[in-house]
């Protein structure tokens, strides 16, 4: 059963990427496919053990930032064509070099894992779980979180908002 | 894993059941198709102008500071569960987290980000 | 999948789609009629039987199935089909995790009241919630129509206001009952504290006195947290888009906003949706602020303990079953219709007061809420121990 649902939600999960991708021309209709990758994965964190990560995954990146990703599509009108890449070989390049650079990432992680899995408690993924190690052992990190975030609202507000006068 | 169980079979009752009142509706409902019933509503006009065009910035900026915030509240929600546990240390390492949400939301207010004229 | 699982899970499916959500159409136009001093719907019926209106609901089914399906020229053909299925969806699979009873067991078997009692609990309905935003944001951009995109930016703005302020505004109940599963909190509503107990921890009277003892008060959430109550129903009223925060349908402003283009059972989607969440946020408000299944100052175990005198285990755990559904269906019906009051007395609020309200009032105020009920909290339990 597991196994079965594990394969259903990794096609789900490749086939919205590959849907996004193919859908580029229509800028929404890639958003929505995005959404679908993003559920697929929550349902794998969540088939994981790690049933806070999975909402998360959820309500931030399927129900926040692809919104976002809407927003912009509608507020620029996005939904004619794509910007083209050979229009911008800058572009072009870093997507490249990117791409790369992640995929030997993933394969130096898939050489370097051991099977069998390590064996891991069901509480492991809790909420409660979290919010121990995140205030205690993480706690420089998910501190400078706040102030990324705090960074990235003065940078948004600079940016679209201009003063008056 | 077992309570998935249920919410599986919740979720497969629920989604039948709107899928199927969709499927009944486009097969019972008659199909009278004409050139002027099918144009957008317009208050009896044609429309004029195309509805898409590029709409303001604020709309942007809502969506932006939801994004942060609810960055946010998304870290409190763990805080929240394990503040018993933490005690005072809780409230202590949550200071700065908190007066930084409270800045931004601060510094958003004064610069008018908020304001919707 | 055990019986017990599938049972509990049709039940309580059955009682939202089945009885709740028509009966809300007729609730609707009852309260109106009252409120306006009408004698409302009480037209349809069956061989002469009106049932005081409530033949309603199956008349505006059939209407709705049989009207035609209207997609205007231009639009985007399979999102605007989508874009209903997107809105109700969700509404429907969200009361998933609100349990309505309490666990029990009787000639061996064991089970307890909730289809999925997830750890994470009210954050599957808040998720849920954010993929249902998709819906409206879409109909309007996939209808072609200029009304339906000003009704859907209206809509996508407002649902993430509010997204925020929700959360924020519920934080409370988790820093308060330490958990985010919602057994826990209907749990933990079941205890009740001593009004009067401080006195004793001041030492301004005995340790003893009979007469502290007699004034407690059961832990609910309305009692713990009277400003988070307020703020969250608020928040989630102006989520599910009702009047007075309508402003993305404005139907005097924008016509009917985003489903401007719908027609047949994809309008009717849009609106079912609206009212299970009416349901939903009932189910809600019960199970975090009213103390859920159980009666005040009577605990799950009193109760099938004082039931066991007369009836044996067995028949006791099934009449507190009863007992408790019962009463969770009753605030349940007492929090539609506070919903419903305020539908029908409020007037539409302007766009930039709807704003207002939920970044400028409900924003900084839980934010205060939360400071406050953290130090009261540890006040509390420094006392206590």
């Amino acid at each position: 059963m597991e196994s079965i649902l594990f394969w259903v939600f990794s096609i789900a999960a490749i086939g919205g990427a590959l849907g996004m991708v193919g859908t580029l021309r229509n800028t929404v209709y890639s958003a929505l496919w995005l959404v679908v990758s993003m559920l697929a994965l929550a349902c794998l964190f969540i088939m994981l053990n790690a049933q806070f990560v999975g909402l998360i995954q959820i309500m931030v990146y399927a129900g926040a930032i692809v919104v976002l990703f809407l927003f912009v599509v509608m507020l620029l009108n996005l939904t004619g064509g794509v910007m083209g890449a050979e229009e911008q070989p800058l572009l072009k390049f870093v997507g490249v070099a990117l791409a790369v650079a992640v995929s030997l990432q993933l394969g130096s992680i898939l050489l370097r894992i051991e099977l069998p899995w390590p064996e891991v408690s069901p509480e492991y993924g809790t909420t409660a779980e979290i919010g121990r190690a995140l205030y205690t052992d993480y706690l420089l990190p998910f501190e400078v979180a706040g102030v990324l975030l705090l960074a990235a609202i003065v940078a948004a507000l600079a940016m679209a908002k201009r003063e008056r006068g | 894993m077992s309570e998935y169980a249920g919410l599986g079979l919740f979720m497969a009752l629920g989604a039948g059941t709107i899928l199927l009142l969709l499927v009944l509706t486009s097969v019972l409902g008659p199909r009278l198709r004409f050139a002027e019933k099918d144009e957008p509503f317009e208050c009896g006009e044609s429309p004029l102008v195309s509805p898409y065009r590029r709409f303001p910035v604020k709309f942007y900026m809502v969506a932006i500071s939801f994004i942060i915030f609810d960055l946010e509240v998304v870290f409190l929600y763990p805080w929240a569960v394990v503040f018993r546990d933490l005690g005072w240390y809780g409230l202590l390492v949550a200071a700065p987290f908190l007066s930084m949400l409270s800045i931004a939301l601060a510094y958003e207010w004064m610069k008018g980000a908020l304001e919707w004229d | 999948m055990d019986v017990a699982l599938v049972a509990k899970t049709l039940f309580i499916f059955a009682v939202i789609m089945l009885v709740f959500a028509p009966l809300m159409t007729w609730v609707e136009r009852k309260q109106s009629a009252l409120m306006q001093d009408r004698i409302g719907a009480n037209r349809a019926d069956i061989f002469g039987i009106t049932a005081i209106g409530l033949i309603h609901p199956v008349a505006d089914v059939i209407k709705m199935i049989t009207k035609e399906d209207v997609i205007p020229a231009g639009a985007h053909r399979l999102l605007h089909t989508l874009c209903p299925l997107i809105a109700a969806v969700p509404a429907a699979i969200s009361f998933a995790v609100i349990p309505y009873g309490g666990s029990y067991s009787a000639w061996g078997a064991h089970w307890s009241l909730v289809v999925a009692d997830l750890d994470y609990g009210l954050l599957y309905v808040f998720a849920i919630g954010s993929i249902a935003a998709y819906g409206t944001v879409l109909a309007g951009w996939a209808s072609n129509s200029n009304w339906g995109m000003l009704g859907s930016l209206r809509a996508s703005a407002q649902m993430l206001s509010y997204e925020v302020a929700m959360g924020v505004s519920v934080l409370g109940i988790f820093m308060v009952f330490g958990s985010l599963r919602m057994t826990d909190i209907g749990v933990g509503q079941q205890e009740t504290f001593r009004l009067l107990g401080f006195l004793e921890h001041l030492g301004w009277v005995a340790p003893g006195t009979r007469w502290v003892d007699w004034v407690t008060i059961p832990a609910w959430g309305i009692v713990l947290q009277p400003l988070g109550f307020f703020m969250f129903l608020a928040a989630l009223m102006a989520e599910n888009k009702r009047p007075p925060f309508d402003t993305p349908e404005g139907e005097s402003e924008i016509v009917a906003g985003y489903f401007i283009e719908y027609s047949g059972m994809k309008f009717g989607l849009f609106f079912m949706a609206e009212w299970i969440e009416v349901v939903v946020i009932a189910g809600l408000m019960t199970a975090l602020f009213l103390g859920g299944w159980s009666l005040p100052w009577i605990s799950d175990q009193e109760l099938i303990g004082w039931l066991s005198v007369p009836f044996g285990p067995n028949l006791a755990n099934l009449l507190a079953m009863v007992v408790n559904v019962s009463v969770f269906f009753v605030k349940l019906c007492f929090m539609i219709w506070v919903q419903q009051i305020l539908r029908w007395s409020l007037p539409r609020f302007r766009y930039d007061q709807v704003m207002h309200l939920g970044w400028k009032i409900l924003l900084p105020l839980s934010l205060v809420n939360i400071l406050v009920t953290a130090i009261l909290i540890l006040l509390v339990d420094e006392l206590a121990s």
